[in-house]
């Protein structure tokens, strides 16, 4: 019956949460059904690899893709999705930059499936692994391989657009599709390919409303060691607060720090930034107030974890990628 | 991980009033260091952006070596603290990635110093070589080698919902 133009969305080393973010637009959804025909989105409706694989060419006219690329699986969809898709979204931080489930990228895969099968909650006596291919009296099953690291959709396949955030905030998705729609209509222009869509070009520290007068900080301290000493209008940051803000792009109206929690960094680099981390690393560099080696290490010695800090959502975004012993050879 | 013939790869940022000065000085003195060393010249330590260095690691550095003026001497007083106060922070952040911190070294050579300059340098050759090779996958274009075994050409099972 339909003439509509064809809508998509597929999850892959994802969390779910991304999906949810898009039920979460309420009545917008809507506009969504009434404006495409929804074609395959195996969260919410059934439909078989097989049938995306005998579309032709092209004709899906958006596609929305949550979610790394982490096996075999996930590279075969991103491949086909891209074949058939005349615009392809990396949507949310998953695909735009690996997010948290690229923070396995700092172990290699054995250990991965080891922890997996092996946490205090899981019984496993008989140290039962699994395997990517299997014997049964039916015949022989497969179950995908998985990769030695998590890509970014952009290594896997070219993109189109990234919508980054974790999930990308819902005002956001609305507004989105509201453009998308417009551009059916003839009413408004696609940006160049390659923008980020859906978000701010300047920084969260741009959006966020605390006031910054202190340079210089003598100690980091974890938010839930400090909470009730917080003066809730000053910036998080100088108050040795690790806030990721300085480094990350602004779209989400600075949610966490006016929430009165540290900006961990979901949305991804701020435009311009090669190495999230690194933008990071200057940046809190620049406010130790220290010129002693020593005294510097004392004041670090309070982030913990100062790759969970700077990767937490780009490790596999950033120009390592990786923790040494991902990249080194393995068999799963 | 001790290999004869690797050679290893290293970078180094100098600054261009103290350290670049000090390794011509160990030049035109004819004072050798080791060719291991390719030099990047900054106006001033404090231009170094951790993003170089990551940038050298991923490109196939086994160590980055950054030089700049004596503390106080800074020509733009104060920057070579705050290159200072990164390359802590970076050597932290490279050992949470598995790297050996000692990849990374942060030397004081003034435009005098040609000698200790090219000393440190030769020090900081036979260290990494000691280190042996990084040998960084990350350039993501290795994943399909490191992978073994069949396409993905095949069709997928469903995976049950
Ligand atoms: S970006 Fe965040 S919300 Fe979206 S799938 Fe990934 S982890 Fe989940
Ligand atoms: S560092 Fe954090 S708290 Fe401070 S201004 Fe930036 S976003 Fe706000
Ligand atoms: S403040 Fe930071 S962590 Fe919080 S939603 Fe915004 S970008 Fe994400
Ligand atoms: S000018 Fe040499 S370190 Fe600043």
């Amino acid at each position: 019956m339909s003439a509509k133009p064809k809508f998509a969305m597929y999850w892959a080393a994802s969390c779910g949460g991304c999906e949810i973010a898009v039920l979460n637009i309420h009545e917008k959804i809507l506009d969504v059904d009434a404006n495409f025909e929804v074609v395959f989105w195996p969260v919410a409706m059934d439909a078989k690899y097989k049938d995306v694989e005998q579309m032709e060419d092209k004709s899906i006219l958006l596609t929305l893709f949550n979610g790394g690329i982490r096996n075999e699986e996930n590279e075969y969809i991103a491949k086909l999705l891209r074949e058939k898709s005349q615009i392809l979204v990396a949507f949310g931080s998953c695909a735009c930059e690996g997010c948290v489930p690229g923070l396995a990228n700092l172990r290699d895969s054995r250990q991965i499936v080891q922890t997996a099968f092996n946490t205090v909650s899981t019984d496993n006596p008989k140290q039962v692994y699994p395997m990517t291919s299997y014997d049964v009296p039916e015949g022989e099953i497969h179950i995908p391989k998985i990769y030695p690291t998590l890509r970014t959709l952009d290594q896997v396949v070219d993109v189109d657009y990234y919508m980054p955030g974790c999930p990308p905030e819902s005002h956001q998705i609305a507004a989105v599709i509201d453009l998308v729609i417009q551009v059916l209509q003839g009413k408004a222009q696609l940006p160049p390919k390659g923008s980020f869509i859906g978000v701010g070009n300047s920084t969260v520290c741009d959006e966020c409303e605390r006031r910054r007068n202190v340079k210089a900080i003598a100690s980091f301290v974890r938010i839930q060691d400090r909470a009730s000493e917080l003066d809730p209008s000053l910036c998080l940051l100088e108050q040795g607060i690790p806030c990721n803000g300085p480094a990350t792009r602004s779209g989400c109206r600075a949610r966490c720090p006016s929430a009165g929690a540290q900006c961990i960094g979901c949305y991804g680099p701020a435009e311009g930034v090669t190495d999230y981390g690194a933008r990071l690393m200057s940046a809190f560099a620049s406010v130790i107030d220290s010129n002693s080696p020593e005294e510097i290490d004392r004041i670090l010695d309070g982030l913990v974890d100062p790759a969970g800090q700077f990767y937490r959502f780009n490790l596999a975004g950033s120009l390592l990628r990786a923790g040494r012993s991902a990249w080194a050879k393995e068999k799963v | 991980m001790s290999d004869e013939s690797f050679e290893p790869t290293v970078i180094g940022f100098t600054c261009n009033w103290c350290s670049y000065r000090a390794a011509d000085l160990a030049g035109t003195a004819r004072v050798k260091y080791p060719p291991n060393i390719r030099l990047i010249r900054l106006m001033c330590s404090g231009r170094l952006d951790p993003t170089f260095v990551l940038k050298a690691f991923s490109s196939g550095a086994d160590g980055v070596l950054i030089t700049g003026c004596h503390p106080g001497e800074c020509h733009y007083l104060e920057q070579n603290y705050k290159a200072l106060r990164r390359f802590h922070l970076l050597r932290r952040t490279l050992q949470g990635l598995g790297l050996e911190p000692e990849r990374v070294k942060l030397v004081w050579a003034s435009a005098a110093e040609g000698v200790k300059l090219a000393h440190e340098i030769a020090s900081f050759v036979e260290e990494i070589r000691a280190l042996g090779p990084l040998h960084w996958g990350g350039n993501g274009s290795n994943q399909s080698s490191v992978i073994s075994g069949q396409s993905t050409a095949h069709a997928f099972k469903e995976v049950p919902a």
